[in-house]
């Protein structure tokens, strides 16, 4: 009868381990404004890189049978994070552009959009900018443009072509 | 895309781990069991993303093995409603056109969400974005391997735990004539009815 009571507790903290209760941080999926649980691409692809880098030198020695699905997730999210323009962006260049972002009187998920994407036409803004006809103008949305292009890196590759373009005109008119 | 998911569970260390650091064996034993997994209306899991508080641990008559409330932070993928994002067409059907991001491919956009007018070329197995333009109509291919801007306008979670055995007569019948439907767990629908979103390279000026 002991040994009876003992499974039945066994049995409690395996059913309890079983259920977690998960509670979200901030409100749930309908509301896209005031997440404070939002991160942006930048911030998951330097955790992934640090968490690579820890693995790499702690060495092989550990077994990777339960780890082939974080290793297959890491490898992939990786890999598409790295396609984006993130993979430019430094912590200095995601405050600079926090701070400029100020004045322009965007919710936190289109900030955290136009971080993650750096439009560089008016009709990406206007995607990601709801209701932007009625909020920006088109000089606002200009300086959006120019503030989002300035502030956070690009392709190097494209910028240097487009800065050889511009001194190759401006020879032009001299 | 990604939020940050406060989540408390209770981990099982086997003895044989515990010369290992507490903090090591935990963070290890949470990836083994979230990384790459989508849990019901939260998401899909891709990496711890700290601990926040361990709680006491226990050691259980019967199991040599120490459990622990744990409280975490973990990383999940989870657009926003009218997210924007880019992707891979995977492929093109009947259904729609199925997208990827690489990590996560569950991802479609039904006929009536693509650029209008649009039409599905049978041979090819490709939907394709019938352009008007005063010279006359471009037909535009959505070639698999394309990249894609489109806005995420529902998501569906489906709860795949395996449920109890199933009614006798159900089984004699299912058994043989039909393998049950894998349903994925959690599936994105999109849009690209809006300017801007579509292929890129319909809209890149150059």
């Amino acid at each position: 009868m002991k040994t009876n009571a003992c499974v039945s507790s066994l049995a409690e903290v395996s059913l309890e381990s079983a259920k977690w209760k998960l509670k979200f941080i901030s409100a749930y999926f309908r509301r896209k404004d005031a997440n404070a649980a939002l991160l942006s691409n930048f911030e998951v692809f330097q955790l992934l890189t640090d968490l690579k880098q820890q693995r790499k030198e702690s060495g092989k020695n550990k077994q990777s049978s339960g780890q082939q699905n974080l290793n297959t997730i890491m490898y992939e999210t990786l890999k598409y994070i790295s396609k984006t323009p993130c993979r430019y962006q430094s912590p200095e260049t995601v405050k600079d552009f926090l701070v400029a972002m100020k004045g322009h009187k965007l919710t936190k998920a289109e900030k955290l959009q136009l971080l993650n994407h750096r439009p560089v036409t008016a009709v990406e803004i206007q995607l990601m900018v709801e209701e932007s006809e009625e909020r920006l103008t088109e000089e606002q949305i200009e300086s959006l443009l120019q503030t989002v292009t300035s502030i956070l890196p690009g392709d190097p590759e494209e910028q240097r072509r487009d800065s050889e373009m511009a001194t190759e005109d401006k020879g032009d008119q001299v | 895309m990604f939020v940050l998911v406060e989540m408390t569970d209770t981990v099982r260390i086997p003895p044989w781990q515990f010369e290992r650091k507490l903090n090591e064996s935990i963070a290890e034993e949470l990836n083994k069991k979230l990384a790459n997994k989508v849990v019901y209306n939260v998401g899909l899991c891709i990496c711890l993303y700290d601990i926040t508080k361990l709680e006491d641990s226990y050691i259980f008559p019967g199991d040599g093995a120490s459990h622990t409330k744990v409280h975490f932070r973990y990383v999940v993928f989870h657009p926003f409603l009218d997210e924007i994002l880019i992707g891979q067409i995977k492929s093109c059907s009947q259904d729609g056109v199925h997208v990827s991001l690489g990590f996560f491919d569950d991802i479609v956009i039904p006929p009536e969400s693509l650029q209008q007018p649009a039409k599905f070329d049978e041979a090819e197995q490709v939907w394709v974005w019938e352009y008007e333009t005063e010279e006359g109509a471009h037909d535009l291919y959505m070639d698999t391997g394309e990249e894609i801007r489109f806005r995420v306008v529902d998501e569906t979670f489906v709860d795949t735990s395996p449920t109890g055995p199933s009614s006798a007569e159900a089984s004699t019948s299912n058994a043989t004539e039909e393998v049950q439907k894998k349903e994925a767990p959690y599936t994105l629908v999109g849009s690209i009815s809006e300017p801007g979103l579509g292929l890129l390279s319909w809209w890149t000026n150059s």
